[in-house]
């Protein structure tokens, strides 16, 4: 069934489809119609579930967890200020293994008061044990949250599913909003090997000595490193369900491209006109965009960036004291592989300013008058 | 002579078969009297009594030993608690009238830890270890989680010291408390930061010492009425128990049981050494600190119905109290007098309230 | 000894994981605290005199270690677990219990 919907209440479709059981989540701009969406679901019955309207994010994220040990689908969603204060118990998830899905909408961090879109709350995450997913239409955060939920539980590792402010969140366009039944299929009921039960009374998470503690995080890392072939195993399962792949990175005209830029979120589909326009100019350029960030696709990225002759890394974000976050990653991941390549760190568009085919076209400009990459900043759009 | 000695042997042999049957006979009728329990019982006393050397009256020993408390425990023995921990204690009871279908959401506190490390546990039910601030939040979903798996039976507790609940936790516990969630909370109350090394809390009274409130910056604020801000919340039921009368917690456990709702229960649960005291005074400090009014046990229903249950027909004054404890013994004549009168006032205005209700 | 103090006894021994694959998925216990034989931290001991015991019950409800057991009507310390905290022989009602030292 096709609908005009925007991208928060792509998010709600996403957990209505995937029989979410318990939602507990706190409003805050930009993702409050994910929330309201939600609500009027679980009071007209499309949804069976609870939603419990915490107090803050932090006990949005402490019921979730509690709801996840017993047992229960959860779901839940936010944004910046929410998503940091939610921080402590993002390690708490997925230490504890609990696979939570939470949609999290990129905004700027405060001060000063910011609504518009910026990548650094959901990245200053990426430590926390998360899988991170990076989308750009409507659809595809629709079609993730479910794929969010069969990966999650398959290796009981949370994830978040990510989209920008009001660039995507209150955008609206046309959805295919698959049918439950076959959804039903591709994802079948929760059922998790322990869970929480007086028949089987068990302590979890109590006082973990030196003794114990290394083991288990090896154990998350380990799973960790499962999750980019399970999304190609059910990202083609998607693509004979509904027609539609859903991969870790998506690549655009790069097959004999010289000039790859990188890119992600909304921003990644602006790259693509930008490409096409640069093709018509002449320039042989193409765009990675790169959708799965944690854990870090390093195979698509090699195979995809090791034929181009520069690569052009578009951060929406920034690690103070170092880079770009997406650029600091992709060049420690071709160092070693492709070390010969350049690869040029770009920053622009912090705090919503907009991000345009023409600001593509200023960072590929820059990336081919310069031979060599050196490690500086580029920055583009900052009134000097 | 030769005929004289198979004759005296011959009678030595009947006198042996003799004593022989004999032997076997009175074995035989002591087997008998064995098996009567009647008669083992008997026997026991008897042993006791040639051991202790004194001589007891017949209808002592048939008396059976009547428990006021069922004699399930869901509470195992080798758990980390100090001696003399009242925190335990408050533990035993409580799980003893809620049973087996009860799930703990245990936040940081000193029971993280007295129950043991991974890989052990010293508790027959679910636990689980959660963050400090959100014991009533992650109750809350807990039991949501539960009931969409089709649980609906379980009790799930959120057991939290003060820390977790007068300070950190009282935005997740008043948050729960305002939606009503259907979480039986449980605070035992050691009046500090226990489980970091004695540290004081909004719980800790007016006049103690703490690590960070030492004997010349004592704690000059006095105890946050967790009660009272309860009770604004009108949740169907709270009560305020103390390990020294096991028999009213059990009592109030079981009735919380039965609610559906947010209740809550302030256990009051003395540490030995927190407050400098000795571990054996434990029960007495929980006992007399109802009957000098310091913390009176009293219920109240959606915020209006108040129900003191001990009234003492004396009310002591609560010198004895405080001397029995190192953390009040810097205290001068006059800070014991203004403590006394806060005290009065406060059981004054709890005896209106429940007048009123 | 009935079937949950028999479950007890199995899953009353010290547990060691050989290689991260023993190690369960999250951190979960998998075996009780009674092979932590707490009696190792007394200094002093409580004896019960049973002929002036009056079978209250009193010492068995106090106990915060649960090591007093009920048994032929009358109260067992048990020493593998008394922590030697005195609540017991301060509770009594007839001080038939006396704090003694331990022996070394």
């Amino acid at each position: 069934m096709k609908k005009v919907i925007m991208g928060n209440h792509a998010l709600s479709w996403g957990a209505q489809l995937s029989r979410a059981q318990v939602i507990a989540a706190y409003p805050i701009t930009p993702q409050t119609q994910v929330v309201e969406l939600l609500s009027e679901m679980c009071a007209s019955g499309e949804l069976n579930a609870k939603f419990i309207k915490v107090e803050s994010e932090h006990s949005a994220m402490a019921a979730c967890i509690g709801a996840s040990l017993a047992g229960a689908r959860t779901f839940t969603a936010t944004s910046a200020q929410g998503l940091t204060l939610m921080h402590e118990l993002l390690h708490w998830a997925s230490g504890g293994r609990m696979p939570v899905v939470m949609g999290n909408i990129n905004r700027a961090m405060a001060p000063g008061w910011s609504i518009w879109t910026d990548q650094n709350d959901s990245l200053s995450q990426r430590d926390t044990g998360w899988i991170q997913f990076y989308c750009a239409s409507n659809q595809e955060v629709l079609d993730t949250v479910i794929q969010a939920f069969k990966v999650s539980e398959a290796l009981l590792i949370p994830s978040m599913v990510i989209l920008d402010a009001f660039a995507l969140s209150h955008t609206y366009e046309v959805v295919d909003i698959p049918d439950q039944t076959t959804v039903d299929d591709y994802l079948p009921p929760f059922n998790p090997p322990v869970r929480l039960t007086p028949s089987e009374p068990h302590a979890f998470g109590g006082l973990t000595s030196p003794e114990h503690y290394f083991e288990l995080r090896y154990k998350l890392q380990k799973d960790m490193e499962k999750v980019p072939a399970l999304i190609e195993e059910t990202g083609r399962e998607y693509e004979r369900l509904f027609g539609r792949y859903l991969g870790q990175v998506e690549d655009y005209r790069c097959d004999d491209a010289e000039l790859i830029l990188v890119s992600s979120g909304t921003a990644g589909y602006t790259a693509r006109v930008a490409v096409d326009e640069l093709r018509d100019a002449g320039i042989k350029a193409g765009n990675l965009r790169i959708k799965l960030f944690r854990p870090f696709p390093f195979e698509r990225v090699r195979h995809i960036l090791g034929q181009a002759k520069k690569v052009a890394v578009v951060d929406r974000n920034i690690s103070y004291g170092h880079h770009g976050i997406f650029y600091q990653e992709v060049k420690s991941a071709l160092y070693g592989h492709d070390s010969h390549i350049p690869v040029f760190g770009f920053i622009t568009g912090l705090g919503g300013r907009d991000v345009t085919p023409e600001t593509f076209k200023e960072i590929a400009e820059a990336a081919l008058a310069r031979d060599k990459a050196d490690e500086d900043i580029i920055w583009i759009g900052v009134k000097r | 002579m030769k005929g004289e000695a198979p004759k005296q042997e011959l009678e030595q042999n009947q006198e042996h078969e003799k004593l022989a049957r004999e032997k076997e006979r009175g074995r035989k009728e002591r087997e008998e009297r064995e098996k009567s329990e009647e008669w083992r019982v008997r026997k026991e006393k008897e042993n006791r009594e040639t051991k202790e050397g004194k001589q007891e009256t017949s209808d002592k020993k048939e008396k059976k030993m009547k428990l006021s408390l069922p004699p399930e425990e869901l509470m195992g023995s080798g758990h980390l608690a100090c001696q003399g921990c009242g925190a335990t204690l408050a533990m035993r009871y409580v799980l003893k009238a809620l049973g087996q279908k009860t799930a703990l959401c245990i936040p940081a506190c000193c029971w993280s830890v007295i129950d043991g490390p991974f890989p052990y546990s010293s508790l027959d039910v679910p636990i689980f270890h959660c963050a400090f601030e959100t014991a009533a939040a992650s109750a809350a979903g807990l039991k949501a989680g539960l009931e969409m798996v089709g649980d609906t039976e379980t009790t799930v507790v959120a057991w939290a010291g003060d820390g977790g609940t007068f300070d950190i936790g009282i935005q997740a516990l008043s948050g729960a408390a305002e939606r009503n969630d259907d979480i039986l909370y449980i605070c035992y109350d050691n009046e500090a930061y226990m489980n970091t090394g004695i540290q004081r809390s909004s719980a800790t009274p007016y006049g103690a010492w703490t690590t960070t409130t030492p004997v010349k910056h004592f704690k000059k604020r006095p105890k946050k009425d967790i009660d009272a801000i309860m009770a604004a919340h009108r949740i169907p039921y709270l009560a305020t128990a103390s390990i020294g009368y096991p028999e009213d917690l059990y009592k109030k456990a079981k009735k919380a049981k039965e609610v559906k709702g947010t209740r809550f229960l302030h256990i009051y649960a003395p540490c030995p050494s927190g407050w400098k005291s000795r571990p054996e005074d434990t029960v007495k400090l929980a006992r007399m600190v109802v009957q000098n009014c310091i913390f009176p046990l009293y219920e109240v229903e959606f915020g209006e119905k108040y129900t003191i249950n001990i009234r003492p027909r004396e009310k002591k004054p609560i010198d004895d109290y405080l001397r029995l404890q190192g953390r009040f013994h810097h205290l001068t004549e006059e800070h014991i007098r203004m403590m006394q009168e806060e005290v009065d006032r406060n059981w004054e205005r709890l005896l209106r309230r429940a007048e009123a209700s | 000894m009935n079937q949950k103090q028999q479950k007890q006894k199995k899953k009353a021994a010290k547990i060691i994981f050989e290689s991260e694959k023993d190690v369960p998925l999250m951190p979960m216990s998998v075996g009780s605290m009674l092979f932590n034989k707490t009696g190792a931290w007394r200094n002093i001991r409580p004896e019960i005199n049973l002929a002036e015991c009056i079978q209250c019950g009193i010492c068995w409800k106090f106990c915060p270690d649960v090591a007093i057991f009920i048994e032929n009507e009358f109260p067992v310390i048990n020493y593998d677990y008394c922590k030697g905290c005195g609540i017991c022989a301060e509770e009594c009602p007839t001080k038939c219990i006396a704090m003694v030292e331990e022996r070394k």
